[in-house]
């Protein structure tokens, strides 16, 4: 399945490459879409492929490392 | 007949078949929808629209769908009243509001976009029709649903107070309490949306749906004769609203129904959510998302998908933004009800809040037009004002006692002969 995120890096975060990682520890394929990084703050449009449990485990290794995950829409409850 | 020509990219301006889409597939910008302007200009006049029906869909040309609407027929055209009593109390000369307490069928001005959006998801086969709401939307999926014979889902946070899902579960749809946090929820719908073929009105059918928002502009410059306000204030949660009454206004002026194209475009938010108005305010193209903390419930969108388009309205149009306390909003609602007798919900109380501290900063001038927008029904949010209004006076049922009260209250009344 794919899957459509915002990645939203805190400012102790910038510098890492956690994307990098994702690819290596899960089997995930990642695809840049949009981004926008400053010293202050990262953001990334993303689209993961890969088996919906791999990209469970994916998106939870960005949280864990203080990375927000919000859906492509942002917040949809209105 | 339809003018919608095509879905298209607000970023990249790549066009898509119109269909249940809401991303590029490209740079994943969202999609907005396209019409084909030269054939409505020749199609549609100012006379015609004026002798339909006083609804929405007096402005069909201007709307997605292929057909006729399959559900929300009476939606729209509701009063601009002008506020004299309330322009006193506020000092200006020409103030009006725009009433969407009293939209039909679920008191809110989400039943625009919501009979937009189900007619389109039945236009493109859906059966089933879905939301994530915790108020006005909810209400208005599970109205217009029933009332075209539509199953409908709505998923709310785990922590939602009952009473407030009591007007959604009335109309029969399923509703699903999601446990976990706020950005869990959002992330589940979105899983859900992108699994179940349902037509998620703010998701897949989110170009359609926002387009509905439209008809609340095109009401308020035909109802002033055929001219803009010089200034409009609007509440903003996601902004979609601030946007389409942005582009209404444009397309009015390329279609030559109005001639004037200066209108200032203000944005409002309450104190404990304002993510838009603090870009504004540091003149930032990032919008940086908020934990919500606020008695304004329906503004209450911490990360708002419009939040960029909203800020860029503003700035464009020479406007302004503002937010408000809760003890601001409050105090605006009593205002606006003591004054015009208009019941709005708590998200009015912003934008008549935003309003008066704008008229003192000097920002909206006393001498111009001004239209104050109210979305929601002040019946709907009761319990902010719990505690906040003056207490019942009991007495006996004995004249003496009547008298007596009258007395204390320091009244004389003329008795009758």
């Amino acid at each position: 399945m794919k899957k459509r995120i915002y990645l939203t890096y805190p400012k102790e975060q910038v510098k890492e490459p956690l994307l990098y990682h994702v690819g290596r520890l899960f089997k995930v394929v990642t695809n840049i879409r949009q981004a926008s990084i400053s010293d202050k703050i990262g953001l990334v449009a993303l689209e993961l492929d890969g088996e919906p449990e791999e990209i469970d485990k994916a998106i939870k290794y960005f949280i864990d490392h203080g990375v927000k995950v919000e859906p492509i829409e942002l917040d949809i409850i209105e | 007949m339809s003018y919608m020509r095509s879905l298209k990219c607000r970023e990249c301006g790549k066009e898509y078949p119109k269909e249940a889409l809401h991303v590029c597939e490209l740079c994943f910008g969202p999609l907005e929808v396209n019409y084909e302007y030269d054939r409505i200009k020749e199609a549609l006049t100012r006379h015609a629209i004026e002798k339909r029906e006083p609804n929405m869909w007096r402005y069909k040309e201007l709307l997605p769908l292929d057909g006729d609407p399959s559900v929300g027929a009476q939606v729209g055209f509701t009063p601009l009243v002008r506020a004299k009593n309330l322009g006193k109390a506020l000092g200006v000369k020409e103030l009006y509001i725009k009433n969407d307490a009293v939209n039909f069928p679920t008191l809110s001005f989400k039943d625009r976009v919501v009979s937009v959006a189900i007619s389109r998801a039945r236009e493109l086969g859906f059966q089933i029709v879905a939301c994530a709401s915790t108020g006005n939307l909810a209400n208005s999926v599970a109205a217009n649903a029933a009332a075209c014979g539509m199953e409908s889902y709505v998923f709310i946070p785990h922590d939602l107070e009952q009473s407030k899902v009591l007007g959604t579960l009335v109309y029969g749809a399923t509703v699903v309490s999601i446990k976990g946090t706020y950005d869990e929820v959002n992330r589940l719908c979105s899983e859900i949306a992108g699994k179940y073929g349902w037509a998620f009105v703010n998701i897949n059918i989110r170009p359609y749906y926002a387009e509905g928002s439209k008809t609340f502009g095109y009401e308020i410059a035909e109802q002033l004769g055929w001219k803009l306000p010089k200034h409009i204030i609007v509440p903003m949660a996601g902004g979609s609203l601030i946007t389409k009454i942005s582009k209404a206004f444009k397309e009015f002026q390329k279609l030559g129904f109005v001639k004037q194209t200066d209108t200032r475009i203000y944005g409002a938010q309450a104190a404990g959510c304002s993510p838009i108005i603090n870009a504004v305010k540091e003149g930032s193209e990032l919008i940086r998302p908020v934990k919500p903390n606020t008695i304004a419930k329906s503004l209450a969108i911490g990360n708002p998908a419009d939040g960029y388009y909203s800020a860029k309205v503003i700035r464009e149009s020479g406007g302004w933004g503002e937010s408000v306390s809760d003890e601001e909003i409050i105090a605006s609602m009593k205002l606006l009800a003591e004054t015009e007798g208009i019941f709005a919900e708590t998200a009015g109380g912003v934008t008549l809040g935003v309003t008066k501290k704008l008229i003192e900063q000097g920002r909206i001038p006393k001498d111009e037009s001004i239209v104050v927008c109210v979305t929601g029904n002040g019946l709907k949010t009761q319990e902010a004002l719990h505690g906040k209004l003056n207490e019942v006076t009991v007495i006996n049922s004995r004249l003496a006692e009547f008298d007596e009260l009258v007395k204390a209250n320091g009244k004389e009344y003329a008795l009758k002969a």
